[in-house]
């Protein structure tokens, strides 16, 4: 075997503090600004989203995760440089930082169904 | 030193807001002098001059609908076929912008639907109709229905020296052309001198108006860089349910009523909600106005929009819509 015990040890001792090196990079990028310290869960399902209304702090980078519950949906809001499909059974996260204070209507801009025009929420930047 | 030719005064486009629609009016000023011999000119760049003629836009039907916030139905749309039927000159053409149809989650009851909205436009004079898909005829089955009963959702035809577009922006589930129909649009005007009339009708904006209210299409710069070279460009369009006016450079826009329930300013309000019915005026907002009944004037004797227009002006506050396309720079 090619492997000596001194190389076993060296092994043995090595992989931990890599893992230590790994978590703490991990944590520095989660304390960074630009990665998302918050996560907000928006469900599609016709002709509505649930929650209709969420706020977000002026430069504060969050993940919005959508989903949809039945068919395809979009997530629509040209002041926000948002443009999204959101297909039923998968998860899309979308990172953003909004710079702008406001209430911006989001929209789904997928057709999906009789009452799709009255699909919307609102995003308020504070 | 001869006299420089007014350009301003060779062609145009004038529209009319009656009510039950839009009346346009396609132009040439005059057939004499200069004017003349570059009408004449253009004509032979173009193929074919434009001789006068009229057309009329009706936009979104939405059969099968029930209200609120219109209990009414079809009776809009059965009134527009009557009064376009009562000119005393009729169009050449009726182009239809979109949403002849409510959708339904039933497709059988969809299709009677469109049954019944052709059934009424049956009624029309009127011998050339033309339509374009809204995204109620279209939206959920990719305008499988609405090919079915009128075949292409989108096409171009000439009539009288003007090309007209039928552009398709609802069929694709998002609002958009998409690049087959660009490359197509491309190839079709490719045949064309920069300087051709060409009237494009679709049913949603090409431009951001109310990207909230989804009243944009979002290839809609992509259509209108494929336009830009051409000089007397025209856009129909409905979907908004208001009158509407875009001007820029090469193009002018112009939104149509409904013949349904009608959609508020959206610089005055911040939802988007159906002006709410009101039983003693229950056209008011929609396509249908009385184009002239009173100081002595028992109907629209002529085609003459100045008069319509001063009729409406006078009556009913609401003023007509003119437009002009721009004079080609020869």
């Amino acid at each position: 075997m090619r492997f000596s015990k001194i190389s076993e040890a060296k092994y043995l001792i090595c992989l931990p503090i890599a893992m230590v090196l790994l978590l703490a990079l991990n944590s520095s990028k989660a304390a960074t600004a630009d990665s998302p310290s918050r996560v907000i869960e928006i469900t599609a399902k016709r002709f509505a989203f649930s929650p209709n209304s969420v706020t977000l702090n002026k430069g504060e980078t969050v993940t919005l995760r959508l989903h949809s519950e039945d068919v395809t949906h979009g997530f629509f809001s040209r002041a926000l440089k948002l443009d999204e499909v959101i297909e039923p059974g998968q998860t899309k996260d979308v990172i953003i930082t909004p710079q702008t204070n406001g209430s911006f209507s989001t929209i789904c801009d997928h057709f999906c169904g009789v009452n799709h025009g009255s699909m919307n929420m609102t995003i308020v930047v504070e | 030193m001869k006299k420089p030719i007014d350009r301003r005064s060779f062609l145009k486009v004038s529209g009319t807001a009656l009510g039950i629609g839009v009346l346009y009016k396609a132009v040439p000023l005059s057939f004499a002098g200069e004017t003349g011999a570059m009408m004449r000119s253009l004509g032979k760049s173009n193929g074919e001059g434009v001789t006068p003629f009229s057309f009329i836009q009706l936009s979104d039907a939405h059969v099968g609908f029930n209200g609120p916030p219109d209990p009414l139905g079809t009776k809009a749309f059965e009134r527009a076929v009557e009064m376009i039927n009562a000119l005393p000159e009729q169009p050449d053409l009726v182009l239809f912008t979109g949403d002849l149809t409510h959708d339904t989650e039933e497709k059988d009851v969809h299709a009677q639907r469109m049954k019944q909205f052709l059934e009424i436009s049956k009624g029309l004079k009127v011998g050339k109709i033309m339509h374009v898909p809204g995204e109620h005829d279209a939206g959920l089955d990719g305008g499988a229905m609405y090919r079915d009963f009128l075949k292409d959702t989108y096409y171009s035809f000439d009539h009288r020296g003007v090309h007209f577009i039928a552009l398709d922006n609802v069929s694709r589930s998002k609002p958009e052309v998409g690049p087959e129909q660009l490359a197509w649009l491309k190839k079709d005007l490719a045949h064309f001198p920069k300087t051709a009339p060409i009237i494009v009708f679709t049913h949603r904006p090409l431009f951001d108006l109310k990207p909230e209210w989804e009243w944009f299409t979002s290839d809609g710069d992509e259509v209108m860089n494929v336009l830009a070279p051409y000089e007397n460009v025209t856009v129909l369009y409905g979907h908004i349910h208001r009158d509407h006016e875009h001007h820029e450079a090469n193009a002018q826009h112009y939104a149509a009523r409904s013949l349904i329930f009608a959609f508020p300013d959206p610089a005055q309000v911040a939802q988007k909600k159906p002006i709410p019915f009101d039983k003693d005026h229950p056209f008011k907002n929609l396509g249908i106005r009385v184009v002239s009944k009173q100081g002595g004037k028992a109907a629209a004797t002529s085609l003459s929009v100045n008069d319509v227009e001063l009729t409406l002006k006078e009556y009913s506050g609401i003023n007509g819509v003119q437009q002009i396309l721009k004079e080609p720079s020869l």
